[in-house]
């Protein structure tokens, strides 16, 4: 043993170097990648964010005139930033609220759990453009399920939904609440994580089931509902695809600029309009608002997010 | 003494409280049952919607009738004559398919990096890697569009498959997980027989990763396949088109035919359908270890 050590030791500094150059290959595509798809193109972005860029003419250096336009001269900006943020203020919590509550219901040892999980697994199966499709049938004006049943039940006045700009957000955000039901397994697997012990020695106490959920399923659930607002608000932040597939064939943001999300504004500067520079602009604003609110987040976190063995 | 009556005035208390909790209890899931059904028709009601009018003969489209009579399944040959549907098939699967080798094999090299060799630096760049995912898409969208103009890709595939050879963060995150899991004894013993690292990687690593490389394949499948934003932005022509645009094209006219436009969606959706239930072992699994995706 003890003549070994010598011969380890020298052997050990080889080792461990080729052992490095062997991890530095096997990170190499993803480097690579990194600085040739990721890094190099934001760096580009945030030069020309600073310029009139469009492609095939023009480079000049602007300055903060992008910025500026966008605050100050684009309506329509502002109009997307509303957008967002009412997709995101309702999608969210009705998300978070959906998928907690079932998950809840479902870990309550009910009957019938195969069923109950196979149907809450559909939102998953059903994917794609396929689902826009559906709800644009289900939401169609004249002979739509929804207002055909609407009508029925004596509503005269039904809402055109992706036919009225007062309609078209709301009729989204049911979407997005039936995407968000398939995200139950999450807040399954965190439920299930939470010790029996403790709902065992509540009861003993005589704690209600009201208090046992509010004082022992709420706070060992919220790292996993935290995890789904910061994950939730990112993707409410950069939701705009389906908008532009219910709004086709007309203009991207139809009706009346009622589905113009921030992203859906970024596309239409950029490839219809070929504002490159001014479309760059707006991205790097919407990158450094992510960022806040996801410091925020965090910060907030401190509070009310509660880890199962952490020292505090 | 003193303690057997204590016995029994506790377990004459337990009782009752047992008495109250059965109560209580079963109250409990009959609200939580009514909870669950209300929150399945929700859910359940678009599907079979989906279904009943994808069946339905063309006067019966505009009707709330759920049961078609008489049931039309020529609806769905109509609506894969309406467009292109085998090119865009091959196109699709063609894209799918590379698409998933290339994810499997580039974040499964690079996960093995992060998670089972040391080197200087290693943290620091596992952790800029896991800062990707707090980049928009729509920052590095534009950019990257320019670089691919720049390169002659446009219009084409290398835009939607090419970057998929150099890993990314998501897929990288979750097979370094699993990977940090496999005991260390098998590469220690195979490197003491004169193994190379992309010997071990290959012949024990991957082979015990099965279960995380399916799910991979799987989210990379279903990623490539329900993509829309990549194909519009890339393929300008329609030879070129995914069955996601494919779609689309049925509500180009003014006059959209929703039968067939439903037929069209639910073939569409089959190949995901079929996937997710085949393998939803795996996929509830890495969903619930992730966290990601749900």
């Amino acid at each position: 043993m003890a003549s070994a050590v010598p011969v380890k030791r020298r052997s050990w500094n080889s080792s461990r170097t080729k052992e490095a150059i062997a991890g530095y290959l096997f990170i190499l595509p993803w480097l690579f990648g990194f600085l040739v798809f990721t890094a190099g193109p934001m760096l580009f972005s945030l030069y020309a964010s600073f310029t009139n860029y469009d492609v095939t003419s023009q480079f000049d250096w602007i300055g903060l005139k992008n910025y500026s336009r966008m605050f100050f001269d684009d309506p329509l900006y502002w109009t997307s930033v509303y957008n967002t943020l009412y997709f995101a203020v309702f999608a969210v919590p009705i998300g978070i609220l959906v998928g907690t509550v079932s998950a809840v219901m479902l870990n309550a040892n009910v009957p019938f759990q195969k069923m109950w999980r196979t149907i809450f697994f559909l939102p998953k199966v059903l994917t794609g453009v396929s689902v826009v499709m559906l709800w644009l049938w289900i939401f169609n004006p004249q002979d739509g399920i929804l207002n055909n049943g609407l009508r029925a039940i004596g509503i005269e006045k039904v809402p055109l939904w992706f036919g009225d700009p007062a309609w078209s957000k709301p009729a989204l955000i049911i979407m997005s609440a039936w995407s968000a039901t398939g995200g139950i397994l999450i807040y399954l697997a965190g439920l299930q994580a939470i010790p029996k012990q403790l709902y065992e020695a509540a009861e003993i106490d005589g704690a209600s089931t009201a208090r046992q959920f509010v004082k022992i399923t709420l706070p060992l659930l919220s790292s996993t509902i935290f995890f789904k607002l910061i994950t939730g608000i990112n993707s409410a932040m950069q939701y705009w695809s389906n908008a532009l597939i219910v709004s086709h064939p007309n203009p991207p943001g139809s009706p009346v600029n009622s589905t113009l999300f921030y992203g859906l504004h970024i596309y239409k500067q950029a490839f219809l309009q070929s504002k490159m520079g001014y479309a760059s602009a707006m991205a790097w604003v919407m990158f450094a608002i992510t960022l806040v609110l996801t410091g925020i987040q965090f910060y907030g976190a401190k509070r009310w997010v509660y880890y199962e063995g952490e020292r505090r | 003494m003193a303690t057997q009556v204590g016995h029994t005035h506790i377990s004459k208390e337990l009782a009752a409280s047992r008495r109250r909790n059965f109560i209580v209890r079963w109250s409990g899931k009959l609200l939580a049952m009514a909870v669950l059904a209300g929150v399945s028709v929700f859910i359940v009601f678009p599907a079979l919607w989906m279904i009943s009018t994808s069946l339905k003969p063309d006067d019966q489209v505009a009707f709330s009738n759920w049961i078609p009579r008489p049931i039309v399944w020529s609806n769905y040959a109509k609506a894969l004559k309406a467009i292109p549907f085998a090119r865009f098939t091959l196109n699709t699967a063609l894209y799918a398919l590379a698409v998933v080798v290339a994810d499997v094999i580039s974040n499964a090299l690079v996960a093995y990096g992060f998670a089972k060799l040391r080197f200087p630096g290693r943290n620091v760049l596992f952790g800029v890697l896991l800062g990707t995912m707090m980049i928009p898409g729509m920052v590095t969208m534009i950019p990257q569009y320019i670089l691919y103009a720049k390169l002659h890709w446009i219009p084409g595939y290398l835009p939607l498959v090419v970057p998929h050879f150099f890993a990314g963060a998501f897929f990288t995150f979750l097979l370094r997980q699993f990977f940090m899991g496999i005991p260390e004894e098998y590469s220690e013993a195979a490197r003491i027989d004169g193994a190379g690292e992309l010997w071990i990687w290959w012949r024990i690593i991957l082979p015990l990763a099965q279960p995380v490389l399916a799910t991979v394949a799987i989210f990379s499948f279903e990623g490539a396949w329900n993509d829309y934003l990549g194909p519009v932005l890339y393929l300008s022509n329609n030879k070129l088109y995914t069955l996601q645009i494919g779609l689309t094209m049925f509500r180009a006219t003014s006059d959209t035919q929703w039968q067939h436009l439903m037929a069209a969606s639910i073939v569409v959706m089959l190949p995901i359908i079929i996937l997710f239930s085949a393998f939803q072992k795996y996929f509830v699994e890495g969903a619930a270890v992730t966290g990601i995706k749900g």
